[in-house]
């Protein structure tokens, strides 16, 4: 890019913008808020695109596979906090084999060698090792923030590295993640000097923990924020914890249960009106309906509460929600009923994201009286309502239809229901009329769920009227290689597109091929693809890694296999890479 | 009253805080309404059909019972025959699964069930408790109280503890057990675990 301008200059005329030092367009960027409009600023022109890369502080690798940790780190040679993801989503529900892929380690290591200044590590669904975690500890000097979501492979070894080696911790942070318990006090190995903490989360810890310890250390970390405790945490010792610790902003109770002792219950009580700043809860875990009133002091101050392990059901639970009136998300197990979600509708009028959860997911019957009434209650009622996913065993396109009205401001829908197949009950008509009146009223739409009994014709309404959808999940929809077409050759802004069960097969998706390259990732399992296909598909797109999975029963290697085969499992995604080497035997690039 | 120890191995505790039946073990006859907080029991059938009209006729088979580890049942013997049910449906992370089938807080290690058979004098049948479901002999008595509700109820004393008492004539019930020396032994005198 050559010197523009032909006017005559002035004397002392600031330079042209266009000759600025990288630091001055440094701190311009430094304002950008997302990384996709930094992102756009590097692809303006040269000048541009080095400024940026060089201050990049904070990196999200949404897909560990779309390019190499040492590609990463040449790109981006400043960065502070890294967030890389590994799995695709359907690995939450077993679908994906195991020994995929998504190890942690390379990632660690790059970062080791080429990011030594490196605060935050984040890793969800991937495997993490004992040997990254001492890794971590061992290489970044000002190492602050350690994420952890959905990962597997680690120990309470690892976590003793991390506390015994990172002098500068304030998270520490592990949400639902495989932890092997080896019986080592991980808890002690924090100095007693080690006063950082500020988020400290172990409720996915199945073993024991040192209650002394964790008091003595809680009490000496008066910058604590947030505590997420595990199930092996009793009552009475909760209540030690918070009076050491009021100041606290978020809570897991981890488990909620004993005996009733009305001494206990004043403790508890006494405890929680100390916490004055407490503003979102969690935990509950078998709570037990009587102690519940030991939360009253607080409901008023709960901007979230997440229930959602909670088994507790009935007028207490009900009561104890609709005192909190300042929700802003809730969280909660579909024990709470149609009744307990109209009484939410009416106390929590600030409510934006509501999630209800299946307490018995694997039941053949109705145990719970929980239908779309609910949902149509609370949208009705909360006018700040963007959020949803709700699993219930029964819908109505009225029901969808009137919520699509109420609600043009959805930002995430996720309906399940339960049994797959199932049509509106009322009419036995497929729901395709209320989901596609969802997708045309809420035109913010950016992430969609469908369940039920549909055909073809609801995903045109999405390919046409989803403009701002970015993931959509599809089970046992649809029936014909339209359905496909329509959501391929639509939906402009989509990036991440899961399908399971459904009848797509080759025809669209080769016809959609170029679509795939502006996508993340398509993730198609049990629908009717062929290896040909897939073969197909990975030599028109260079720049795509076509994964194929069998059923490791059914016996791989697939390079056997005609293109005529049966493909169970296909996952796609855009990649500088190239293919991976990592892939287990019955997976294969082809 | 008599209380055998038996333990069952292949039995799993589908238990959670709530009072749980195996239900390999019973033919629930609820009465409509009666029970205001249903025990939502793992069904042994899978999911899906909608030919499961009537959620109260859970038939026993005994022999089908789920590892606790791996809920994918193979499909009852009871008519009509359900689907096996479906890998990763519905879409219920295998953290929550676990959480859900763990909530009464025992540990990974500890799966097996310890079921007891309770007799009550002057009941027509045995009933069998879970011993792993509760926490306490508190809760043990509360159970039984819910499973024997016809026959007695819990009386509090004065000095805070609470035994059985007939709910007709107020005369008290004494749980007893029979330990593996096969002595009469009074419930409560050894500590819980």
């Amino acid at each position: 890019m050559g010197r523009g301008g032909s006017r005559a200059a002035p004397a002392a005329a600031a330079p042209p913008w266009h000759v600025l030092p990288d630091e001055v367009w440094e701190h311009a960027f430094s304002f950008l808020p997302a990384d996709s409009d930094r992102g756009a600023a590097a692809a303006a022109c040269r000048s541009w695109l080095r400024a940026e890369r060089r201050s990049r502080r904070r990196l999200a690798v949404a897909n560990c596979y779309a390019a190499s940790p040492q590609d990463a780190v040449d790109r981006f040679p400043a960065v502070r906090a890294v967030e890389v993801k590994g799995k695709p989503h359907f690995a939450d529900f077993g679908l994906v084999p195991p020994a995929w892929g998504a190890a942690a380690a390379p990632w660690v290591a790059a970062a080791a060698d080429g990011w030594p200044l490196v605060e935050e590590i984040s890793f969800k669904r991937m495997v993490v090792t004992d040997d990254c975690l001492e890794m971590i500890a061992a290489s970044f000097r000002n190492f602050q923030v350690l994420r952890l979501v959905s990962c597997e492979g680690f120990s309470t070894a690892g976590l003793a590295a991390i506390a015994a080696g990172c002098r500068n911790l304030r998270e520490l942070d592990l949400q639902e993640n495989e932890i092997e318990d080896c019986s080592i006090h991980w808890l002690s190995l924090f100095p007693e000097s080690f006063t950082s903490l500020v988020t400290l989360n172990f409720s996915c810890l199945e073993g024991d923990v040192n209650i002394t310890v964790l008091e003595r250390l809680v009490t000496r970390c008066r910058n604590l924020k947030t505590l997420k405790l595990n199930n092996a945490i009793p009552l009475d010792k909760l209540a030690n914890l918070l009076r050491k610790a009021p100041q606290i902003v978020e809570l897991g109770t981890g488990r909620f249960s004993a005996d009733y002792h009305p001494d206990l219950f004043s403790k508890l009580e006494a405890a929680f009106a100390g916490c004055k700043s407490l503003r979102r809860l969690s935990g509950a875990w078998d709570a037990v309906p009587e102690y519940l009133p030991a939360f009253y002091c607080v409901c008023e101050g709960l901007t979230s509460l997440n229930l959602s392990y909670a088994t507790v059901r009935g007028p207490e639970l009900i009561k104890f929600i609709s005192r909190c009136k300042n929700l802003q998300l809730l969280w909660v197990m579909d024990l709470i009923e149609d009744h307990g979600l109209a009484v939410v509708a009416s106390s929590c009028n600030k409510l934006q994201e509501l999630r209800v959860f299946p307490s018995a997911p694997f039941d053949a019957a109705e145990q719970v009286s929980l239908t779309e009434r609910g949902l149509v209650d609370v949208s009705a009622s909360c006018p700040m309502l963007e959020s949803v996913l709700y699993f219930c065993r029964r819908m109505t396109n009225e029901a969808l239809i009137t919520i699509a009205k109420n609600r043009p401001n959805f930002t995430c829908f996720r309906l399940c229901i339960i049994e797959p197949h199932t049509p509106d009950y009322t009419t036995h008509q497929p729901l395709d009329a209320g989901f596609s009146a969802i997708v045309e009223s809420c035109k913010g739409l950016r992430r969609l769920s469908v369940s039920g009994l549909l055909t073809d014709s609801v995903f045109k309404s999405i390919g046409a009227h989803a403009d701002r959808l970015e993931m959509l999940s599809i089970a046992f929809a649809g029936n014909s290689d339209l359905g496909l077409h329509y959501i391929l050759s639509g939906c402009k802004s989509l990036k991440k597109l899961e399908i399971r069960d459904c009848p797509f097969g080759d025809k669209p998706l080769l016809a959609n091929a170029a679509k795939l390259e502006t996508m993340r990732s398509l993730w198609m399992s049990t629908c009717s693809l062929t290896l040909g296909a897939c073969r197909q598909l990975a030599r028109k797109m260079p720049r795509l890694s076509v994964e194929v999975m069998n059923d490791p029963r059914r016996g791989c290697p697939l390079d056997s296999l005609t293109d005529e085969s049966p493909v169970e499992t296909l996952y796609v995604y855009r990649t500088i890479a190239g293919p991976r080497s990592d892939t287990p035997a019955c997976v294969q690039i082809v | 009253m008599l209380v055998e120890t038996e333990r069952s191995s292949t039995e799993s505790s589908a238990a959670s805080g709530l009072d749980f039946e195996d239900t390999a073990l019973t033919l629930t006859l609820r009465l409509p309404g009666s029970a205001p907080a249903p025990p939502a029991v793992a069904s042994l059938s899978s999911s899906s059909s909608s030919a499961f009209p009537d959620a109260d006729r859970k038939c026993a088979s005994s022999d089908a019972d789920p590892d606790r580890s791996s809920l994918l049942a193979a499909s009852s013997d009871a008519a009509p025959a359900p689907k096996a049910r479906v890998v990763g449906w519905p879409p219920v992370r295998s953290y929550r699964k676990n959480a859900l089938a763990g909530v009464a807080g025992s540990s990974k290690a500890n799966q097996a069930a310890k079921f007891v058979k309770v007799a009550v004098d002057g009941a027509p049948y045995l009933r069998k408790v879970d011993l792993q479901a509760y926490a306490g002999y508190d809760q043990l008595l509360r159970a039984l109280q819910d499973k024997f509700f016809s026959h007695f109820t819990i009386r509090k004393f004065a000095d805070d503890e609470r035994k059985l008492v007939d709910a007709v004539n107020g005369t008290e019930y004494v749980p007893t057990y029979e330990d593996k020396d096969g002595d009469w032994m009074l419930v409560g005198d050894v500590p819980w675990k």
